[in-house]
């Protein structure tokens, strides 16, 4: 195929062309807004950006991964969103779907990077082995690093995608042989998102590039890097079990009555409290269920180290820097045994000590955010 | 003179492949396979509590997600001694055939279509003719001369862009390409609907295992309790919603997927004489319908073909250490006892990453010596191909009706004999036909979760032993399965309530692993003997037959610490 350089054609004017009517577009604009959290005005902007701007090259590159996080990406739900990201935003480069192989896929790449030097947006998916000269992962023959610092360097920003390109995810647990890095500790002096979770919810993938090719900028990160609008409120606290927490009713082990009953699953393990995701409210496929709701606790998948902060069933209080366990138990006990009025004055007393406790566990974490 | 080339990366696929191959008056002559990325999850996983160790081998493939958990927590279940409740039997078996059936219709439209079709000659299609030809092979709705013109336009735009995205730099125009630009335009339009359609099937795992990728599982059953009056629970309405799209995805497979297949089939019939590699082929088995302890129950079944002799089938046992072996002639490794010929069982697994190739960047590997972090399983001492074609033959040697039926009929479609199976089109017919199978089973275990739930049993986890101190001091378990890629097993120890050793032995190691002691290849490498090569800067057929096998080498590195000295070793999905 012959590329000539023609006038790229706005998103409006590919929807259109693929048949979409103007009321799709708006349908659609206001879907990515409610995603990214916008008022009306915002929406109106939204369908303003994509009208305007052409499609915006894409580099997305392969490391240490299992590759959760393309396949999280192309469940993104809402149908004109799998269309404009596979098809709207030039994915120039990603070994998962490119019909070239070697040489080819490598020029391809090598084109895109000429051609829109200070433009692409540059995806990273899995982490980068360090140790011994990067030989445990190796594309072309060259190591992770060599590839990443190559691409890096004219890529307009980099969206690090899912916990092994943001904190080394399972690889990295200890003792971490072969030194698996995340992105930001190898590449600097760009901006650069952080999209973490095992893997991230699609909609929240689709979400951030939607926002950067619409404003024209990132989005509003935290002081970790992530995008305010999924990652800056707690899945406790947006969770639909949270009721039963506070009420101090627990499941006890799995598939007893009060599983059944879809009690909270803090006693089982649950790590929502201490876990900053949009899975309580964008929830996961397209709004299907998310975890809590299928009857198995959070583990804190987007969460810095989860996977060395403890076993999976044990209850989250046993963490380091975490003490509220036994108050938590004291609490499900008595609840559990006492009649309904007790249930509801205890309750009452409940919810008192564990707002104290709950701004104890936010202080920490905030402490721990602000050590990252 | 030979021409030596490389391909790597070889996209389409999961993971970090490279092939070498020689080349000599347009066949290849020599091939080798080489993964390139480790993880070392072995490591990882010693001294941490069992009962987590579904989830941290789930994150060895994100593709073939679920499988490697539910491996896990059967191991698990073997080395504590619990069964689970048929409920959680049933739940896990729908798991499995709604992932065998994303992962099929997945690799067939997004990783090995256009191997086969051409979306330029797509271009030249008439929307009129191509309407026809939709129309004479399916009842699918989306036919019409109209949706087929709308569709070339809006690729015709998509090409004059001058952005070609994911089509860029391919094989377009190759002469290898056969099918005619209706047929092209066809696929074309179904690697997009695939592309929709993916993202519904994957909705039961999140419905009874809260997200997908990656489920969440549990040892002893599963934590999705039924709740039939209670809107937390599996209640009637998530149980309609998983029935709808059980039902959906077996329309996409009956209305779509087959009738692609046996479309594209007849222009490379020539593809069912090439690729065909080994001709030995190994199952473990699995969907259970007695119990995952009764062998015989399963819809899969079990069994080891050698040399293409569909008369003889013989009988595998994972927990046999003469059968099972690892070897590490010719990988980045090396074994305590320094025979470097010994192979080892998975209980007894030991290995230790010892990077000997060049320092990159490189241009070869030195494929005389170690040239991969896979290591090489053998069955017997024999080199197996693992996978869909391998359990289908089994199924249809084995006499079983169902399989006979799908294979005869298509064989008969086709006009080839069953010889056309041992080829790299035979592995991809063969994903088709299991895909018919899985949609009609997956439906089958609905209505026995129903029947069950109808008749009172509402169990969905075992939990008496889940409390660690009920565990013997020692204990060690197996738990395998047959991904969509092929025979998978994990092999656990546990000791003082912790992992000991683990051990992961899966589907692409058997098949992409580099030769053994013995000099013989695994399947990648047999299976690239012979093949024709029209162009070798343009590696379309080696292509072929590398994607037939569907590889997946999310390689994890297993690296575990046995009497205190830290050892590793190198796994692929």
């Amino acid at each position: 195929m012959t590329t000539k350089p023609t006038r790229r054609p706005t998103y409006y004017e590919e929807i259109r062309q693929k048949g979409y009517s103007r009321r799709d577009f708006m349908k659609f604009c206001s879907i990515i807004g409610a995603y990214m959290g916008l008022e009306a005005t915002g929406v109106a902007q939204v369908a303003n950006a994509l009208q305007k701007t052409s499609r915006v090259p894409v580099i997305w590159l392969h490391f240490q991964e299992c590759t959760c996080c393309s396949e999280s990406f192309i469940r993104s739900s809402h149908p004109i969103v799998a269309d404009i990201l596979l098809d709207k935003i030039s994915l120039d480069y990603t070994e998962t779907l490119m019909a070239a192989s070697g040489h080819q896929a490598e020029a391809a790449k090598a084109k895109t990077m000429k051609d829109y030097h200070g433009e692409y947006i540059l995806c990273v998916e899995g982490s980068v082995p360090t140790k011994d000269d990067g030989v445990y992962c190796c594309i072309g023959g060259k190591s992770a690093i060599q590839v990443l610092e190559e691409a890096a360097e004219g890529a307009k920003a980099i969206i690090a995608w899912g916990s092994c390109a943001c904190n080394g995810c399972v690889q990295a647990a200890h003792p971490n042989p072969t030194t698996a890095t995340p992105i930001h500790k190898l590449v600097h002096g760009k901006p650069l998102i952080k999209v973490p979770g095992c893997p991230p919810i699609g909609e929240v993938m689709a979400g951030v590039i939607i926002h950067m090719i619409t404003f024209g900028r990132l989005p509003e990160l935290d002081r970790v890097g992530r995008p305010k609008a999924f990652y800056s409120k707690r899945v406790h606290d947006t969770c639909y079990r949270r009721p039963f927490y506070d009420a101090g009713l627990f499941v006890e082990t799995f598939d007893d009555e009060n599983a059944q009953k879809g009690y909270c699953l803090y006693k089982v393990g649950c790590k929502g409290p201490m876990t900053y995701n949009a899975c309580g409210v964008t929830k996961w496929n397209g709004g299907t269920s998310y975890p809590i709701q299928s009857g198995h606790g959070c583990f804190g998948c987007s969460e810095e180290n989860f996977w060395d902060n403890g076993p999976i069933y044990r209850q989250m209080a046993n963490f380091p820097g975490f003490g509220i366990e036994s108050n938590a138990d004291e609490i499900g006990m008595v609840a559990a045994g006492a009649t309904a009025v007790g249930i509801a004055a205890h309750a009452i007393a409940t919810n008192l000590r564990k707002n104290k406790l709950i701004n104890n566990v936010i202080a920490e974490g905030k402490d721990a955010e602000k050590e990252l | 003179m030979g021409q030596r080339i490389v391909v790597d990366p070889v996209t389409r696929i999961e993971g970090h492949l490279r092939i070498e191959a020689e080349i000599n008056n347009g066949k290849i002559t020599d091939a080798y396979s080489a993964g390139t990325m480790v993880r070392l999850l072995e490591e990882i996983l010693k001294g941490r509590d069992p009962r987590d160790a579904w989830a941290f081998v789930g994150r060895v493939c994100g593709v073939c997600t679920s499988v490697h958990s539910l491996a896990s927590c059967r191991a698990v279940e073997d080395a504590i001694g619990v069964t689970i409740p048929p409920n959680a039997e049933l739940v896990r078996n729908i798991m499995y055939c709604a992932q065998q059936m994303h992962d099929h219709v997945v690799h067939f439209y997004h990783l090995h279509a256009l191997d086969w079709v051409d979306v330029v000659s797509a271009l030249k299609a008439d929307p009129k003719k191509t309407s026809e030809i939709a129309q004479s092979i399916s009842n699918w709705p989306k036919s019409s001369p109209g949706y087929f013109s709308d569709l070339q336009k809006r690729l015709t735009k998509f090409v004059e862009s001058g952005q070609l995205g994911i089509f860029a730099n391919g094989y377009w125009g190759h002469p290898a390409y056969k099918l005619p630009p209706e047929v092209n335009l066809i696929g074309v339009a179904h690697y997009l609907e695939a592309l929709e359609w993916q993202k519904e099937v994957v909705k039961i795992h999140a419905i009874f295992g809260g997200k997908n990728p990656h489920p969440n599982f549990l040892v002893g059953g599963m934590a999705c309790a039924i709740g039939l009056d209670d809107v937390s629970g599996i209640n009637a309405e998530r149980l309609a919603y998983v029935h709808q799209l059980l039902q959906d995805a077996k329309e996409f497979i009956e209305q779509v997927y087959i009738p692609d297949l046996l479309a594209v089939a007849p222009y490379y019939l020539d593809w069912g004489a090439i690729g065909g590699g080994l001709g030995s082929y190994m199952s473990y088995g699995d969907l259970p319908t007695n119990g995952f302890a009764d062998k015989s129950s399963m819809k899969f079944p079990a069994g080891v073909i050698l040399n293409k002799d569909l008369s003889n089938i013989m009988e595998v046992d994972v927990r046999d250490d003469s059968e099972v072996q690892e070897f590490i002639h010719r990988s980045w490794y090396e074994y305590e006892g320094g025979d470097e010929k010994a192979g080892l069982h998975p209980w007894k697994g030991e290995s230790k990453i010892k990077y000997t190739g060049p320092k990159p960047p490189y241009d070869h590997l030195n494929v005389e010596e170690r040239y991969s972090f896979l290591k090489t399983p053998r069955w017997k001492g024999n080199a197996v191909e693992v996978g869909p074609l391998a359990r289908v033959l089994i199924g249809y040697a084995r006499g079983r009706e169902d399989f006979k039926e799908v294979v005869d009929s298509t064989l008969a479609k086709l006009k080839v004999p069953v010889t056309a199976l041992f080829s790299t089109l035979g592995r991809t017919a063969a994903r088709g036909l299991e895909s018919i199978l899985v949609a009609q089973w997956g439906l089958e275990f609905y209505d026995q979760l129903i029947n069950n739930l109808k008749n009172g049993d509402t169990r969905m986890a075992n939990m008496e032993m889940f409390n660690p101190a009920k565990w013997d001091k020692t204990c060690q378990g197996v738990g395998y399965s047959e991904a969509p890629r092929g025979a998978l097993a994990h092999w656990i120890v546990i000791e003082d309530q912790k992992i000991k050793n683990y051990q992961l032995v899966v589907p692409t190691t058997w098949n992409a692993s580099p030769r053994d002691p013995n000099g013989k290849q695994s399947a990648y490498e047999a299976a690239l003997m012979d093949t024709p090569v029209h162009d070798p800067e343009q590696p379309l057929e080696i292509l072929r037959t590398i994607h037939s096998f569907d590889p997946c080498l999310a390689c994890s590195v297993h690296v575990y610490d046995e009497e205190g000295k830290h050892i590793s070793k190198v796994k692929v999905v």
